[in-house]
C-alpha cells in the first residue's frame, strides 16, 4: 500500500517534470509492487474465509456487523484493484499518459479502500460500536455511519496507513543507497533516495504524532488493561514513569532490569505528570491480556523501532537538504541496513493490538475461547497450519529470490517484450 | 423479502464467479493438451493475463457477501467442510502464483514446474468446486447447534455418515471438470489463431459429447441422492424452464460451434453454467443447506439471514459497488478484446 503511493508519487513527478528518469524508476517500481501483489493476493485470500473455517462461533454472531465491511472490501476495493492494476502494467503503450497515470492512482485508492475496509473490521472488534444484540444472540449494525466512523477504526487506519508507506519509503531508501554506494545505476538510486527519504521522513513522523500519540491515548481510555500489558505496569500508579527497556516477571510482578524515564507515562496519557495510570492489578487476573511477556515486547520494539525511524530519517533528510546525502557513506549504510525493520515494526504493532485486546476476540463481548469452530479438532487445526508454514515459507523464499533479481536487473532494463503473461491482482 | 433477494444475490455473484473464472480454470485445464510450443503456452496464458485476477474476485466478494447476509450459514458451511475449504485455498495460492510467476525466470524447468502446477491446481479446484455444490445439493448432517464437520470421505456413500467425497459428489465434480474445460475451450476458440485454435475446437467437440452424456446423468442421480430435489419444480411448474434452457444451451453449443460462430457459442456456454447453477438454486430454495438427517434442522434462509438494518444498508451499497464493478469489467474486457498476441504490452518479467 506504501509502495502503491510511491509509484503514484513517481509518475506524477515524471509527468510534471517531463522526467523520465521518474517514469523509468516508476516502471522499475512495478515490477517489485507486482510481485509483492502476487504474494499478498495469494495469502490475503485465506484470510476472507478464516473467520468462517477457524472462528465460525465467531463468525455467526458477529457476521451482521463486520461481514459488511468485509463484503463491502471485495465489491469496492478488489474490483478496483484488480481491473486497474491489469491496465497499468499491460497497458502502458495502448493508454495515453494520463490514463496510465490513472490506472495507477486507482490501483492506490484501491489499495487504500481495502485498507480501511479491514481496519474498520478490525476496530469494531477492539472497540465495538454502534450495535445491537438480536434476539437470536447475534449482533447487527444500528448506524452504518457509526460503524465506519469508529473513531478507534480512524486512528488506526492513519497509524497503519502511515506505517505502510513508511515500510515502501524504507525498501526505496534501501535499493537507492545499495545502487549508490554501488556505484551502479546511481543515477537512479539518487531518484530513489531523494522520493524516499523525502516520504520516509514525513511519515516517520505522523506515525508518532499525531497518529500513535491520538491511538495510544484512545487505547490507554478505552482498553486499559491493554496500556498496562503493553508499559508493563502491574501497580497502578500516580506519575507513572515509562520503562525503556526491561524483561516483565510475572511470578514476581515487576520488571527485571528496568530502564525507566520518570512521570512520562503518565504525562503522555495525561498531559501532565500527575496523572494516575491503572495498573495490571486493577483487573481480575483472567482479564489480564495473555501472553503478557509477547504483549510488552512487541509494543516495545514497535516504539523503538519507530523512534529510531525518525532519527534516521531526519539525519538523512537533513543530509539531503544540505546536498550531502549521496556523498555521505555512513548515512547511506544504515538506510540500506534498515528495510527489514519496518516490516518488523508492523508486525509487531498488530501484535500489540491484538495481544492487547485478550481474553477478547471481540473486546468486552466475545472471548476468544468461545469464538472458535468447536467441531474443528485440534489435529485438523495443527495439519492445516503445518500447510500453510509449508506454503508461506516457499512462497517467502520465492518472494526473495523474485525481488533479489529485479534488483540486480537494475532499472534500466525495460523488459522483454515478448515475456510477461501478465500481472494483475487483487487485495495489498 | 429480504431473504429472497439476498438468497438471490449471492446465487448471482456465484454464478458470475462460475461463468468468469471458470473459463480461465478450463485453459488451466487444456494448457497441457492445447499448448505445445513455449508460444502457445504464453498465448494460453496470455488470453487469461489480465482478467483472471478480476474473475476470482467474485469468489471473494461472493464469500464476504455470504458472510453479512447469511453469518450462520458461511459460520456453519466453512468449519464443517473446513478440509476441503483449506485445500481449496492451497490450490488457489498455488494458482495464482504459477500464473504470475511463470514468467519470471527464462528456465526450461522454472516455467515446466509452474505449468504443471497451473494445471493440477486447475484441475483440482474444478473438481472440488462441483464436489461442493454436489454436497450442498445432497445434505450434510448438520446438529441440532446448527453446526457439522466432515471428513474428507468415508465409506463413498451417499448415507447417513457421508464424507466430503462420495459417489454422488464426485460425479458433481467430474460434471464441473468436464464443463469448465468445454467453457475454457470455447473461450480460447474465441481468443486464439492458427493451431492453437484448431486444437481448442477439436477438444470442445469431445469435451460436448462428454458434458451431455454427464449432464444426462447427472439428473437421475441428483434425484436419488437428494429425492426432495424436485419438489419445487412440482410446485412451481415454470421452472421447468430450467432443464429445457439447460438442454437448448447445449445444443447451442454445437449449432454455433459447427457454423464457427465462436462468440455465440461461448455465450452459450455461460448460458449453460448459469441456467445450471440456478437450477441447483431453485431446488435448494428456501434452504441454503439441507440436512441429510432431520429437515427441522435444515439452515434455512429464515434461520440464517442477518438484521433488517444490516440488510437494508446493505442493499444500497451492493447496488452501488455492482455498478462500478460492472462498469470496470467493461473497461478492462474492451481495452483487451480480439485474439491474443504476444505483441505489445506489459512491463517484461
Amino acid at each position: 500500500m506504501g509502495l502503491a503511493l510511491l509509484i503514484v508519487v513517481l509518475k506524477t513527478i515524471a509527468i510534471r517534470y517531463k522526467d523520465d528518469r521518474y517514469n523509468q524508476a516508476a516502471r522499475f517500481w512495478s515490477k517489485l509492487f507486482a510481485i509483492n501483489f502476487v504474494i499478498g493476493v495469494v495469502t490475503g485470500i485465506p484470510m476472507e474465509f478464516q473467520f468462517g473455517t477457524n472462528w465460525s462461533q465467531f463468525a455467526r454472531y458477529t457476521g451482521g456487523v463486520i461481514g459488511q465491511p468485509l463484503a463491502m472490501e471485495g465489491v469496492f476495493s478488489f474490483f478496483l484493484e484488480s481491473a486497474f492494476l491489469g491496465l497499468f502494467l499491460f497497458g502502458e503503450k495502448r493508454l495515453s499518459v494520463g490514463m496510465h497515470w490513472a490506472s495507477a492512482f486507482l490501483v492506490f485508492v484501491g489499495s487504500w479502500i481495502s485498507g480501511f475496509f479491514i481496519i474498520v473490521t478490525n476496530a469494531w472488534m477492539q472497540h465495538p460500536v454502534a450495535y445491537r444484540v438480536l434476539p437470536n444472540g447475534a449482533y447487527e449494525v444500528t448506524s452504518f455511519w457509526g460503524l465506519l466512523t469508529n473513531p478507534w477504526g480512524l486512528l488506526q487506519y492513519a497509524h497503519n496507513m502511515s506505517g505502510a508507506v513508511i515500510t515502501g519509503s524504507f525498501v526505496m531508501c534501501a535499493v537507492g543507497a545499495f545502487y549508490v554506494l554501488e556505484n551502479q545505476f546511481a543515477e537512479y538510486g539518487k531518484v530513489f533516495l531523494r522520493v524516499g527519504v523525502i516520504v520516509g521522513l514525513i511519515s516517520c513522523v505522523t506515525q508518532i504524532f499525531p497518529t500513535g500519540d491520538l491511538h495510544g491515548r484512545y487505547v490507554a481510555k478505552h482498553q486499559p488493561a491493554a496500556v498496562a500489558g503493553m508499559e508493563g505496569l502491574f501497580n497502578s500508579q500516580r506519575g507513572a514513569g515509562i520503562v525503556l527497556m526491561g524483561q516483565p516477571n510475572e511470578e514476581k510482578q515487576t520488571i527485571d532490569n528496568p530502564l525507566v524515564v520518570n512521570d512520562v507515562l503518565s504525562f503522555l496519557i495525561y498531559g501532565t505528570t500527575h496523572g494516575e495510570v491503572t495498573g495490571l492489578d486493577q483487573f481480575p487476573r483472567d482479564q489480564w491480556p495473555e501472553p503478557l511477556p509477547l504483549l510488552f515486547f512487541s509494543y516495545h520494539i514497535m516504539a523503538g523501532l519507530g523512534t529510531y525511524f525518525v532519527l534516521l530519517m531526519a539525519v538523512a533528510g537533513f543530509l539531503l537538504w544540505r546536498g550531502k546525502l549521496f556523498r555521505t557513506r555512513w548515512a547511506l549504510w544504515p538506510l540500506l541496513l534498515s528495510f527489514p525493520l519496518p516490516y518488523i515494526a508492523n508486525t509487531a504493532g498488530w501484535m500489540t493490538a491484538e495481544i492487547g485486546r485478550q481474553p477478547w476476540v471481540v473486546y468486552g463481548l466475545i472471548r476468544t475461547s468461545d469464538g472458535y469452530s468447536k467441531y474443528v479438532s485440534a489435529g485438523n487445526g495443527l495439519f492445516t497450519l503445518l500447510g500453510f508454514m509449508g506454503i508461506y515459507a516457499v512462497l517467502s523464499i520465492l518472494f526473495i529470490v523474485l525481488v533479489y533479481r529485479i534488483i540486480q536487473k537494475g532499472p534500466e532494463v525495460t523488459g522483454t517484450g515478448t515475456a510477461s503473461t501478465g500481472t494483475s491482482m487483487t487485495v495489498a | 423479502m429480504m431473504g429472497f433477494i439476498w438468497f438471490w444475490i449471492v446465487a448471482v455473484m456465484m454464478v458470475a464467479y462460475v461463468v468468469l473464472d471458470g473459463f480461465d480454470l478450463g485453459v488451466g485445464i487444456l494448457h497441457p493438451f492445447l499448448a505445445r510450443t513455449e508460444e502457445e503456452k504464453q498465448l494460453m496464458m496470455r488470453s487469461i493475463g489480465p482478467v483472471w485476477d478480476g474473475n476470482e474476485v467474485w469468489l471473494l466478494a461472493a464469500g464476504g457477501t455470504l458472510y453479512f447476509a447469511f453469518p450462520l450459514l458461511y459460520a456453519s458451511a466453512f468449519s464443517g467442510f473446513y478440509l476441503a475449504l483449506m485445500i481449496v485455498l492451497w490450490l488457489l495460492i498455488m494458482r495464482g502464483i504459477s500464473i504470475e510467476l511463470r514468467m519470471q525466470m527464462e528456465i526450461g524447468v522454472w516455467r515446466a514446474f509452474f505449468d504443471g502446477l497451473f494445471f493440477l491446481s486447475s484441475l483440482l479446484l474444478a473438481v472440488f468446486f462441483g464436489a461442493a455444490l454436489a454436497n450442498v445439493i445432497r445434505g450434510v448432517p448438520l446438529g441440532a447447534d446448527g453446526y457439522f464437520f466432515l471428513p474428507l470421505w468415508t465409506n463413498w456413500r451417499v448415507g447417513p455418515d457421508p464424507g466430503i467425497l462420495d459417489w454422488y459428489t464426485v460425479i458433481g465434480g467430474v460434471v464441473a471438470l468436464v464443463a469448465l474445460a468445454l467453457h475454457g475451450a470455447l473461450y480460447l476458440v474465441v481468443k486464439t489463431e492458427g493451431g492453437l485454435d484448431q486444437r481448442s475446437r477439436a477438444a470442445a467437440r469431445v469435451l460436448w459429447i462428454a458434458l451431455l452424456a454427464l449432464t444426462v446423468v447427472s439428473l437421475p442421480a441428483t434425484v436419488f441422492a437428494r429425492p426432495d430435489t424436485l419438489a419445487n419444480y412440482q410446485r412451481y411448474p415454470f421452472a421447468l424452464a430450467v432443464p429445457a434452457v439447460v438442454l437448448l444451451a447445449l445444443g447451442g453449443i454445437w449449432y454455433f460451434s459447427r457454423r464457427s460462430d465462436d462468440r455465440r457459442a461461448f455465450a452459450c456456454s455461460c448460458a449453460y453454467l448459469s441456467v445450471m447453477l440456478v437450477g441447483a438454486a431453485i431446488g435448494l430454495y428456501p434452504r441454503l443447506l439441507p440436512s441429510s438427517t432431520d429437515a427441522s434442522r435444515d439452515i434455512t434462509i429464515q434461520k440464517a439471514l442477518s438484521g433488517p438494518h444490516t440488510l437494508h444498508v446493505g442493499l444500497a451499497w451492493w447496488a452501488f459497488g455492482m455498478c462500478l464493478a460492472l462498469m470496470y469489467f467493461v473497461i478492462v474486457y474492451r481495452m483487451f478484446k480480439g485474439k491474443v498476441s504476444l505483441e505489445g504490452g506489459g512491463y517484461g518479467h
